[in-house]
């Protein structure tokens, strides 16, 4: 019995030690040649482009006067990954970054803290707590996973001031909600790719299956569709709601990527975290495009190695969010801020770097982004499917 | 004297062996682990983190119950992960439709909750009595199915519900609620808790002092014997297993009847297998278990410190994973040495004898 008990042990250990590998997974490169299924065809039967835009209607922030920060204390709670994830941990950071720049926030001033993955609630909630009762305020939480915890930690310190990325928190009036409209800007990655898909035959990469990853695939679809109404569209999810494994997990990112190029498209759009860098390698693999996702992934060193495949970004700007967040606590004016970081106030978009988004392809997309910001395109937040 | 030191010595030495190799981890990460140390243990005293050590030493200690029952008989029970994700979500769906008095309502959760664990369990308990199926895959399985649908489940389509960007099933009514004991700024003890105290009692009565306990672990010892003195060895995998699962499937019970009243997409991962490792630690011993869980509850929490003195925390993971790895090997050293010295001193006693 002893040997089987030790049979087992063993055996536990090696499982034990295997799943926590699992969770550090790193990208292995893709140097597998893939079968490029590169058809030289012209492409999708395009619709008929949208009208010009009637003037470059960028509503930039005008800069004007200057604002001093350098009284207020930060404290940002990152989502699992934090800094470094080259995704939206990392996009908050830029806009915290510009804010101690700009504002002159001291650097003994600011705290960064980040989530486990897995983690229980309570530890969300003593990351809150720390920082509150150490004095920081603003706290800016970087991920909805936040949001049941600033229920309960948000009316415990009335005097804080709290926001929070990508999610809202009913009932609490000193937590201020930064959503996006990431369907809009999804719309656009989806234009992009029916214009630039030789196989009139693209996909789409989600990290987890959750409501917000679903707003990325709705507006891509929709976009798509609009450009080119019988164009082909594969889907995947990493991970099932639950398992946010599909965040972190360049290969599992990797496999699903070769397997749509290996069914007929040629570009592909990630919604997947830090598993996009998978997606990318896929592609590159395979001579197929890549959209990125959240920042403009063109210009991000951790995926430098594939960044000649990446045809554009849809821009999720958490930094601008971040940064005006900041600058409107500094000013003690939080209703400058908009209620949603669309379109419009350039909270999402697309990103040009890289000169593969020529100017026919950057007028039918400035078309587009003025009928959606008149209202003649609605974008649901929801895939058909 | 000489037992308790062969039980209590090698765990003493692996926690000791593995602090060493924290340490110098730390040394070479360029971080000073006197420092780091002092911050976890300082971390007790503040805020609630005390409260939270507790309550969660209550959930793990029953995910490594669920496992020790399976150890106890040679099953190794990896699917406490996904029997207790299943039976969180289903019991969160029945307590959120359902209004009953109060007390009652709580109850009905639990025992729902105890059953799906058991049903889950018992997919894999089937396919070895029957089929002859190893339950380590057959439970791995299980595993990833768990997943797939408990994430089905609280479709906003199915029972769910969208909260923004969160999706959460319909919160449990205050009739079921379960209690716990406010300490104001210092959090509140699950009323809970108590239940995985009562569960580990029950344990050590059943192992100890039932005729079903002693069949248990005769067919875990051998199952050839134990069928030669009568013990239906298929009916005790079947029955061991289902326990297993009854009891996997209340992992969850503290914290969505004590805090959350709902399962949402924040649901925490992970705990099945950390209870493989407290079992492991424990030695499947009830108090064993005990110290195990609390001493895995200790190092999540106040490794939340870590980060605010500019450690990284992966530390603690470190440690843990050291701690299991260090501690089997402590025992079958310790076991060696014994041996060894027990073969020379009844050598001498027969030299003295002849």
């Amino acid at each position: 019995m002893r040997r089987r008990m030790r049979g087992v042990a063993v055996a536990a250990i090696a499982l034990t030690s295997v799943m926590s590998m699992a969770a550090c997974a790193k990208d292995n490169g893709g140097n597998s040649a893939g079968s490029g299924s590169t058809g030289t065809e012209g492409g999708c039967k395009l619709s008929e482009k949208p009208p010009a835009a009637a003037a470059a209607n960028t509503t930039s922030s005008a800069a004007g006067q200057k604002v001093d920060g350098s009284s207020l204390k930060v404290g940002l709670a990152y989502d699992i990954g934090g800094r470094g994830d080259a995704s939206f941990n990392d996009s908050a950071a830029a806009g915290l970054d510009k804010a101690k720049a700009e504002l002159g926030i001291k650097p003994e001033n600011i705290r960064e803290l980040t989530a486990a993955p897995n983690e229980a609630e309570d530890a969300k909630l003593t990351r809150l707590r720390q920082l509150a009762s150490e004095g920081f305020s603003p706290i800016i939480t970087v991920g909805f996973a936040y949001a049941e915890s600033l229920k309960t930690v948000a009316p415990e310190f009335p005097n804080v001031k709290f926001a929070i990325v990508d999610g809202t928190v009913e009932g609490a009036t000193n937590v201020t909600p930064l959503v996006f409209a990431e369907e809009q800007g999804s719309f656009l990655a989806g234009v992009i790719a029916a214009y630039q898909s030789k196989n009139c035959h693209i996909g789409f990469v989600g990290g987890v299956e959750t409501p917000l990853i679903g707003k990325f695939e709705a507006g891509y679809e929709q976009g798509a569709k609009a450009a080119a109404p019988d164009i082909k569209i594969e889907e995947k999810y990493l991970t099932p709601a639950g398992d946010f494994s599909g965040f972190q997990d360049p290969t599992k990112g990797q496999v699903a990527a070769q397997g749509q190029i290996e069914s007929g498209a040629d570009v592909l759009y990630h919604a997947a975290g830090a598993s996009g860098k998978g997606v990318f390698s896929a592609a590159k693999a395979a001579n197929a495009k890549a959209i990125g996702v959240d920042s403009d992934q063109y210009n991000q060193a951790t995926v430098a190695e594939s960044k000649d495949v990446i045809v554009s970004s849809m821009l999720k700007r958490v930094d601008v969010a971040v940064y005006d967040y900041v600058e409107a606590v500094a000013k003690n004016d939080l209703s400058s801020l908009p209620k949603v970081f669309d379109l419009k106030v350039d909270g999402v978009g697309y990103a040009t770097s890289g000169g593969k988004i020529d100017e026919e392809l950057k007028a039918v997309l400035e078309g587009y982004k003025a009928q959606i910001i008149e209202g003649k395109i609605t974008v649901s937040d929801k895939p058909s499917s | 004297m000489g037992i308790l030191r062969g039980k209590l010595l090698p765990p003493a030495l692996a926690i000791l062996f593995s602090a060493l190799l924290c340490g110098i981890a730390l040394v070479v990460s360029g971080a000073n682990p006197a420092r780091a140390f002092g911050a976890m243990v300082s971390q007790v005293g503040q805020g609630t983190t005390l409260v939270d050590i507790i309550n969660s030493t209550g959930t793990y200690y029953i995910a490594a119950l669920a496992v020790a029952i399976g150890f106890q008989m040679n099953l190794f029970n990896i699917g406490v992960e996904g029997q207790y994700r299943v039976a969180a979500v289903v019991a969160a769906v029945f307590g959120g439709s359902v209004v009953l008095p109060p007390g009652l309502h709580a109850l009905a959760i639990i025992v729902v909750a105890a059953l799906v664990g058991a049903a889950w369990a018992a997919i894999p308990a089937i396919l070895k009595v029957t089929r002859g199926v190893n339950e380590v895959i057959s439970t791995i399985m299980m595993n990833g199915l768990a997943l797939g649908l408990a994430a089905y489940l609280i479709g906003d389509d199915v029972f769910g519900e969208l909260r923004g960007n969160n999706i959460r099933t319909p919160e449990i009514a205050e009739s079921g609620w379960v209690p716990g004991i406010s300490l104001g700024s210092s959090g509140t003890i699950f009323g809970l808790v108590f239940l995985a105290a009562l569960l580990g009692i029950g344990y050590w009565v059943m192992m100890n002092r039932t005729r079903f306990g002693f069949e248990l672990r005769a067919s875990g010892e051998s199952a050839t014997a134990a069928a030669a003195g009568g013990v239906n060895a298929k009916k005790m995998v079947l029955i061991a297993m289902l326990l297993s699962g009854a009891i996997a499937g209340l992992v969850s019970m503290p914290e969505i009847l004590g805090r959350d009243h709902t399962y949402n997409l924040n649901f925490p991962a992970g705990i099945g297998f950390s209870g493989i490792a407290i079992a492991l630690l424990g030695r499947n011993h009830p108090g064993g278990i005990a110290f195990g869980a609390l001493l895995w509850a200790f190092l999540d929490k106040s490794g939340l410190a870590l980060d605010n003195v500019g450690v990284p925390r992966e530390i603690v993971t470190i440690m843990q994973g050291s701690i299991v790895l260090s501690v089997v090997v402590a025992y079958e050293v310790v076991r060696r040495v014994e041996l060894t010295a027990q073969q020379r001193r009844v050598g001498r006693e027969l030299e003295a004898a002849s």
